[in-house]
């Protein structure tokens, strides 16, 4: 069973709904990108999402872009995120930890390496947004290599289309809650609850909700109806501009800690 | 590959020219594309939307072009007669309204209010505001902050046809940042809004789209050239940004095996400086703005920022029908420096009076080469795709002249 799949079973079991931070790879400091992931998990982080930097992040709102930039300016790339995985997974063998970015990094590194790499790491799932379903043949390789891809659904996404997704739907389904870029400011938490509802009851897969889940109070309203809940802009914006490890660590910590709870209060 | 001999059937059903094109795009985007689609692949058979396109093509666009023999500037060159397809007489300009023309109408018959683009030169903004004008859809355009400054007149042109230019500030602040703030537009506001792009690239329908929408440039320019000269021509050409102005001209021409195809890039400070846009000579294959094609881009995978003294041409990818051509040998595509397409802008203003867009004035200096390349008799036709009015500031400035 991959570490993704073991750890939405323990959350079954425990009845907790899952916190999945995103952030990105060396953003605030890629000197601290190591110790950031450990405070995420120390929060509460169920599963860890790390955004590889990319220059023209198309599906991405603004605060997800600037973070882009800045780490893209101190010279990240895909061999640093890969690197502070393998050095994550010294001192942390459990917590599943998902890259998710642009297809066009993936292509130059190669298919191959880059899957052998991700696994040889430690990576257990990869969300590569620009690639959906009709052309994810490229991918094969990173599936061969036991790389979990974790698909997006949307509101948008047409009935029959959403029964093949949760079809393929490896590790969890991750449910884009509105039709627009990440961290835009809009919920209707009705509608959500009845989409999900329908994609949980057609997936196998674990239910994650995401796209404009901004703090305790909209990731409690989730809580109700998802496996798990995604959080990445408004946890980029307050990590930004941090360059101390207490600073990030302490903010990233009082972020998360009153998500948490409230998942947990649910 | 094999050698092919039909290029009229790409893309297939999925986008694909070969190994290029297709849809890789968010999830989010994959509903508005097929309902796109869908609208599309059913409009280009209406006969009654092709009878509506065709009036205003003639009668609001000012089609058919001429072909221009460019006698003086041959003779100056000494070689091959060079013909130009005269796409900057068209109303706006530009090339660009032949596919913003086509596109509003789409929009139209699906009912949205609302379109956006986004805009390098702004000759493709100031088209959409226009048509926009015309058919009386609400009209946004996204507009690199850099490209604002470089053009300023196309920026207070589109205000004045009543379009909203949004600046982009992220990024490199040019086209390509133009484009992804223009695609979160979209995916925002998708139930209202039809986006028109302005050039062969980004996820399918939108390069089979804007070529067929630009592909009447190579059917006239075929037919004219038979008439006027009794055969079709040696070779063209074209600049290419992100070529569709060039998949204009040359589609027509494809399994034309006789003829010539060369696409002229922008090598900006020459393609050994780094400082250059041209994605198909010195790029490599890999995933932009929705298609796979050539892009330039480092080691890491992220996308390099470009030069060029046109803003139309700097763009770091390019159509995916271009990418097909070239692996396929059926087009050569070659840079052409900022110098290289200066002096050209000024011998063509010399010789036969005409101020040529600095886009186009690389393609005028590829045609001179060429023309050396063959005898008297032989035939060169450029693509003159827009005027050069929007760059006089331009060239004024490059050349420390206040005006």
């Amino acid at each position: 069973m991959s570490r993704i799949d073991r750890r939405f079973v323990q959350l079954k079991a425990a009845g907790r709904t899952g916190l999945i931070p995103f952030v990105t790879a060396g953003d605030p400091s890629p000197a601290h990108a190591v110790a950031l992931m450990h405070a995420l998990v120390d929060a509460g982080a169920d599963v860890i999402e790390l955004g590889v930097p990319f220059s023209d992040p198309m599906a991405d709102g603004p605060v997800i872009q600037h973070a882009s930039e800045r780490a893209i300016e101190k010279g990240v790339g895909l061999a640093d995120v890969l690197g502070w995985v393998a050095q994550f997974r010294q001192r942390d063998a459990d917590t599943p930890i998902v890259l998710m970015g642009y297809l066009n990094p993936i292509e130059i590194h190669g298919y191959a390496r880059f899957a052998a790499e991700a696994v040889q790491a430690g990576v257990d799932g990869v969300l590569v947004v620009d690639c959906p379903l009709e052309e994810s043949a490229v991918l094969q390789p990173l599936r061969d290599a036991g790389l979990q891809q974790i698909l997006l659904a949307a509101p948008t996404t047409a009935p029959a289309r959403m029964v093949q997704l949760c079809g393929s739907a490896r590790g969890f389904l991750y449910y884009v809650s509105f039709a627009g870029i990440t961290g835009a400011a809009r919920l209707s938490t009705g509608d959500i609850a009845a989409r999900v509802a329908d994609i949980r009851a057609k997936s196998k897969a674990p239910v994650a909700v995401g796209f404009g889940v901004r703090d305790a109070q909209s990731a409690k309203a989730i809580a109700g109806f998802a496996d798990a809940v995604v959080i990445g802009s408004a946890l980029v914006e307050r990590l930004a501009g941090a360059d101390d490890v207490d600073d990030i660590t302490a903010r990233a910590s009082a972020f998360l800690a009153p998500i948490r709870a409230a998942l947990d209060a649910h | 590959m094999s050698k092919i001999t039909d290029f009229s059937v790409y893309p297939d059903e999925h986008g694909r020219f070969g190994a290029y094109g297709g849809s890789y795009v968010a999830e989010t985007l994959m509903a508005p594309l097929a309902e796109l689609t869908e609208a599309y692949l059913r409009l280009r058979q209406d006969p009654e939307f092709i009878a509506e396109l065709d009036r205003d093509l003639k009668y609001y666009v000012g089609r058919p072009s001429p072909v221009y023999y460019a006698e003086r500037l041959s003779r100056h060159v000494g070689g091959a007669r060079v013909l130009l397809k005269r796409e900057d007489l068209n109303h706006t300009g530009a090339h660009k309204i032949n596919n913003t023309i086509g596109q509003a109408l789409v929009a139209k018959r699906m009912g949205k209010p609302r379109i956006i683009a986004e805009t390098g030169a702004g000759q493709h903004g100031v088209a959409s505001a226009t048509v926009a004008a015309r058919f009386g859809l609400k009209c946004v355009v996204y507009m690199g902050a850099v490209d604002i400054e470089r053009q300023k007149i196309n920026v207070y042109r589109m205000k004045l046809l009543g379009a909203e230019v949004v600046p982009v500030t992220s990024g490199s602040k040019t086209l390509k940042d133009a484009l992804n703030e223009a695609m979160r537009d979209w995916v925002t506001n998708v139930a209202d809004t039809f986006y028109i792009i302005g050039t062969v690239a980004g996820p399918h329908p939108y390069p089979l789209m804007v070529r067929d929408f630009n592909a009447i440039v190579g059917r006239e320019a075929r037919q004219q050239v038979q008439e006027q000269f009794g055969r079709l021509p040696d070779v063209l050409t074209a600049c290419v940004g992100g070529g569709s102005n060039a998949i204009g001209l040359f589609h027509a021409f494809l399994n034309d095996a006789g003829v010539r195809i060369v696409g002229a890039e922008a090598a900006g400070e020459g393609i050994a400086t780094g400082h250059h846009a041209a994605s198909l000579a010195a790029g490599r294959p890999g995933v932009l703005h929705g298609n796979r094609t050539y892009v330039l881009c480092d080691d890491n995978g992220q996308i390099t920022e470009t030069h060029s003294v046109s803003a139309g041409l700097d763009y770091p990818g390019v159509g995916p029908e271009h990418a097909f051509l070239k692996d396929a040998g059926r087009a050569e595509y070659v840079g052409v420096t900022d110098d290289e397409a200066l002096e050209a802008f000024h011998l063509l203003a010399r010789t036969e009076g005409i101020l040529a867009a600095l886009e186009s004035s690389h393609a005028v200096a590829q045609a001179i080469k060429l023309a050396r390349e063959y005898p008297r008799d032989g035939l060169v036709l450029c693509n003159l795709s827009g005027r050069g009015d929007k760059d006089v500031h331009t060239i004024a400035a490059r050349e420390g002249v206040q005006v």
